[in-house]
């Protein structure tokens, strides 16, 4: 299985250099098929921008505008995410009371292992996210959850991302448990649907609409979205955690609002790191 | 740019003066449309369509300049019902339904209908 889905990666990639246009797969469990989701999403933007090559697509917005990116390559002189991640290693290095620590909670002591994440639980049948799994990691061990959007959790999640940099995604959606692929559905069906009182769907801003002005701001392709985080973010001043994100541009839909790891944005994040398989871990990142 | 206004104007002129019998909407109702245009927390048309106002700040250009309305919508309450519900002429429309969902009121549309109508 893992074999195939390599191979027929690369070959995704070959392909598409030869602009061929992979078709999209529909809304219904019969029909849907991530890698052909995977493979249109990434034609979709390769013809909208000639000449990008797909690894640049970690880059977000600066990707495909270059007057962003002079600014941005200015900004990363110093990245502004330096401190936060000396925290997070020192945080993810200090034993909790017990004298455990975040190492004995994940597969090769956490290091390293970020672009396995999010993943499949097939006991608790949900989609599991790194910064769930942090939280459960710390409760375990009889300290307090910490909150989720900013902080402490967003410094250790930068850590363990940064261990895992260069690191290629690979988010698996089981064959034979056919909830996993109902989750990628419900993700995928959560990105495209329109909502709330502005009637805007993830896909308006981030597919036809990326790299058009809405008043001063840009939104970047969709394809990518998750690699880089946790980010720090000019406007938010600090870190910040995916679904901090996710929280604000669906707030943008002026939609009642939900909150972070909720059922719908952990299955949603399924859906966009599944779309961002082949591209590697770059976080911690920088935005505008 | 410039000259195709003043031709644009010199041609409104001429058709607003071959419809005379058309009443002119009242300032206030043109400030008030204008102001909604230009509010984020009101239209907030400008986000997405740029109009050659001077008060115009940070125009988006998600959706088409509002220039020549008159010519495109001869028949205004076309106009008026493409900004009530942007998606019964394309149901995938970036642009929001304002009236269908009460993001404006029906006197709002009024105004930013009549706003809109001069350029
Ligand atoms: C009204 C337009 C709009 C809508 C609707 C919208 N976004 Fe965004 N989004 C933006 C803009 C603008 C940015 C900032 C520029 C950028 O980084 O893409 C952004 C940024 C993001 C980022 C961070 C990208 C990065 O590189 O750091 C993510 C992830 C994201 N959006 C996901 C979503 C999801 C998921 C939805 C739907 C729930 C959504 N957006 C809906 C406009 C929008
Ligand atoms: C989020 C983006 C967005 C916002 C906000 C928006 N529009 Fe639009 N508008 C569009 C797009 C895109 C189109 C092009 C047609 C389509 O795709 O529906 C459009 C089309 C139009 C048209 C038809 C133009 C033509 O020549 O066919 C009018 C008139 C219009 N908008 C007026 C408004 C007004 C008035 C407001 C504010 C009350 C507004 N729009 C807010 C995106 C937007």
């Amino acid at each position: 299985m893992q074999k195939t889905k390599h191979s027929l990666l690369s070959v995704g990639f070959a392909v598409l250099s030869h602009a061929a246009v992979a078709a999209e797969s529909g809304f219904t469990l019969e029909t849907v098929d991530p890698d052909a989701d995977r493979l249109a999403l990434q034609a979709f933007y390769q013809q909208r921008f000639p000449g990008v090559p797909l690894e640049e697509y970690v880059n977000g917005i600066y990707a495909i505008d270059p007057d962003s990116r002079k600014q941005w390559d200015a900004l990363m002189e110093f990245p502004p995410y330096e401190f936060d991640l000396e925290e997070g290693e020192e945080l993810f290095n200090t034993p909790f009371a017990n004298g455990q620590g975040y190492a004995d909670c994940f597969e090769n002591g956490g290091i390293g292992i970020r672009q396995k994440y999010p993943y499949w639980n097939r006991e608790e049948g949900s989609v599991k996210t790194l910064e769930q799994e942090i939280n459960e990691c710390r409760v375990k061990n009889g300290e307090e959850p910490l909150p989720w959007k900013k902080g402490d959790l967003a410094k250790v999640s930068a850590y363990m991302a940064f261990t895992s940099r260069g690191k290629v995604f690979e988010i698996e959606i089981p064959a034979d448990d056919s909830r996993a692929l109902q989750a990628y559905l419900d993700g995928k069906e959560f990105f495209y649907s329109k909502r709330g009182q502005l009637n805007l769907s993830c896909a308006n801003c981030h597919l036809k609409g990326s790299r058009i002005h809405v008043r001063a701001d840009l939104p970047g392709p969709a394809l990518g979205h998750p690699t880089h985080f946790p980010v720090v973010r000019s406007k938010w001043g600090e870190i910040g955690t995916l679904h901090r994100r996710y929280e604000g541009c669906y707030r943008d839909t002026r939609s009642v609002p939900l909150p972070p790891q909720a059922d719908e944005f952990r299955k949603l994040e399924y859906f966009q790191t599944y779309m961002s398989n082949g591209l590697v871990v770059n976080g911690p990142g920088a935005r505008k | 740019m410039r000259k195709l206004t003043t031709v644009l104007s010199v041609a409104t002129a001429a058709l607003a003066l071959s419809s005379s019998a058309v009443a002119t909407p009242p300032q206030e109702l043109i400030d008030e449309g204008r102001a909604i245009y230009h509010d984020k927390t009101r239209g907030n048309c400008i986000s997405c369509h740029n109009i050659d106002d001077p008060v115009a700040n940070l125009p988006g250009n998600q959706g088409p300049m509002m220039i020549a309305m008159k010519q495109r919508f001869p028949d205004k309450r076309l106009l008026r019902a493409q900004v009530w519900d942007a998606t019964v002429a394309n149901p995938l429309s970036i642009m929001p339904p304002v009236g269908k969902h009460w993001i404006l009121s029906e006197d709002e549309i009024d105004a930013v209908v009549e706003y809109i109508y001069q350029y």
